[in-house]
């Protein structure tokens, strides 16, 4: 079930031991061990309410901001456990950035959104050099280089969206989590994130939780499957490279859910 | 085939009516709202135009009708105003900022809460005791601007918080969580992704507060009750006087000038009251433009 990974274990970024995760009394991950590889795309799928975004803001310690939660067993972000108490959460959300569903510009200039961070963080460089940079990276710069000063909600929503990824991209994380980046966007508009994902995992480790299959199947190296059991908690039912996960899965539930026999 | 509409027929002129009959209500409602504040407007412009000359805004009280001014009231109106809004913008904003953004979720937490919308409706002569017996008599300001914008901050800080809170809570947790993901602490969530959206509600506040305070007479009668004033206050610890307690002694005169006088008086107040709030409003709708466009 858990993929042993052994060949190379320097390329492992984030290291999940025995997660277990509790929105006050309610048991959201029941003892989940996963290994991400770095500069790889990982992709989390499973039903609705199997708990994958809640596992994606493990990473980023986001779920922290619910006053209730509860975190048992260990993510190691490269040496460091980032639940450690010595460990300020501000700092891991710097170098782990995040996407989310529905794109959240701030009701600011498209400039001002992607120097959001860069101020937040105290950069003292050029900014208009690092703001250039993210919007590159995010195949956004042709599109919008004549109107930085435009409010950002001027653009389409696919725009936005790449928008916030160019936002994640300018503090330079090591790893961005995609929280169902394309959910609320057009055919268009996800082709074109597909498309940025795969370019942008040759400098960034992406983890991305999708509930569409065929998205996990073209973008990612690696695929887990999630499943939440009869105390609707979610557990790890299945870890491997993306192809063996699609074309020879291993666990009944996981082949029943990917040719669709349930959803 | 055809389809039979008969019921639903005699069902829909009855619903139609019922539409009907609330627009007619509705309409009505506005109608005696209008009536009631043109008719007032008209009586009082129609009273007091002849009266709105440089004599009434530049001279001091007189037992004179035609020589008699408010410029002490009015300039006792300014500078009370201003004072007033330098003590409760920030107190009140900030207080809504601790209460929606850093207060733990508690019995006290509520117990404030419940306490700062009950002492938005308390009236607002209990409120010019409160001042008289704290600020003039324990705290010894005398009958000073200080003690009446003190005072009069009182009065309208828990309309501000009020205002303010729900401008706060109207900011998306969107925005909120994407200035968390980038490795803000608090303050500079608050400071940077909050404050800015929730800037045209608490501005909007800002805006009913001082409305509500410029126009009140009640308190300023328990701190102040000078009418006759023939000096226009410098430091905050001079005595002072305000535009609705002189308009009310005018109105309360046996001259019939003096009603004239007040009705001009009122029409100066109410000029000072709608720049105001349209500055306030052009403010708003430029900020709030530059945040939904």
């Amino acid at each position: 079930m858990i993929l042993n990974n052994e060949q190379n274990k320097s390329n492992i970024i984030l290291r999940v031991k025995n997660l277990s995760f509790y929105y006050g009394a309610f048991q959201a991950l029941k003892n989940i061990s996963l290994d991400i590889e770095a500069n790889k795309v990982t992709a989390i799928i499973g039903p609705s309410g199997c708990g994958k975004s809640t596992l994606l803001r493990c990473f980023n310690r986001m779920n922290d901001l619910f006053s209730k939660s509860k975190l048992e067993g260990q993510i190691i972000f490269d040496d460091l456990d980032i639940y450690s108490q010595s460990i300020d959460p501000v700092l891991i959300r710097s170098k782990i950035g995040m996407v989310f569903q529905k794109p959240n510009p701030f009701p600011k200039s498209i400039y001002d959104n992607v120097a959001f961070g860069l101020r937040i963080n105290g950069f003292a460089g050029n900014y208009d050099e690092e703001i250039e940079r993210a919007l590159i990276q995010s195949a956004l710069w042709d599109e919008v280089k004549d109107r930085l000063k435009d409010n950002a909600y001027s653009l389409s929503g696919g725009q936005q969206q790449r928008l916030c990824i160019a936002r994640a991209l300018a503090i330079r994380p090591d790893v961005i989590l995609l929280d169902e980046p394309t959910s609320a966007l057009d055919p268009i508009g996800t082709v074109k994130i597909e498309d940025l994902v795969n370019v942008l995992k040759n400098d960034y480790t992406i983890i991305i939780v999708t509930h569409n299959m065929q998205q996990a199947a073209r973008v990612s190296d690696k695929t887990a499957f999630l499943l939440s059991g009869e105390d609707r908690c979610g557990i790890l039912i299945e870890y491997d490279y993306t192809k063996n996960i699609f074309s020879n899965p291993k666990m009944k539930e996981t082949e029943d859910y990917i040719t669709g026999r349930f959803s | 085939m055809s389809i039979d509409f008969k019921l639903n027929q005699n069902n829909l002129s009855r619903r139609k009516f019922i539409g009907i009959i609330f627009l007619a209500f509705c309409l009505l409602g506005v109608l005696v709202a209008m009536m009631g504040l043109i008719s007032l407007l008209i009586q009082v412009i129609l009273q007091g135009y002849e009266w709105v000359t440089p004599n009434l805004i530049f001279n001091y009280p007189s037992r004179h009708p035609e020589q008699a001014g408010l410029w002490a009231a009015l300039i006792g109106t300014l500078y009370m105003m201003g004072l007033t809004a330098l003590i409760t913008v920030p107190t009140g904003v900030g207080a809504a900022i601790y209460l929606e953004e850093y207060a733990p979720k508690n019995w006290i937490t509520s117990f404030i809460e419940i306490n700062t919308s009950n002492l938005a409706g308390v009236p607002s002569i209990v409120y010019g005791l409160l001042g008289l017996s704290i600020f003039v008599y324990f705290l010894k300001l005398e009958r000073s601007i200080l003690a009446g914008s003190l005072t009069m901050s009182l009065l309208i800080l828990p309309v501000l918080i009020l205002a303010s809170r729900e401008a706060i809570k109207a900011v998306p947790r969107a925005h909120r969580e994407a200035a968390f993901a980038l490795g803000g602490d608090k303050w500079q969530v608050v400071k940077m992704a909050v404050l800015p959206n929730a800037f045209p509600g608490i501005l909007t506040g800002v805006i009913l507060a001082l409305s509500r305070a410029i126009g009140e007479a009640a308190p300023m009668v328990a701190i102040t009750a000078l009418v006759y004033i023939t000096f226009i206050p410098v430091t905050p610890m001079d005595r002072f006087t305000v535009m609705p307690i002189q308009i009310f002694n005018w109105v309360s005169r046996p001259q019939d000038d003096f009603r004239g006088l007040a009705a001009g008086g009122i029409i100066v107040l109410l000029i000072l009251l709608l720049s105001m709030n349209s500055v306030a409003v052009i403010l708003r709708n430029k900020f709030q433009k530059r945040s939904e466009e």
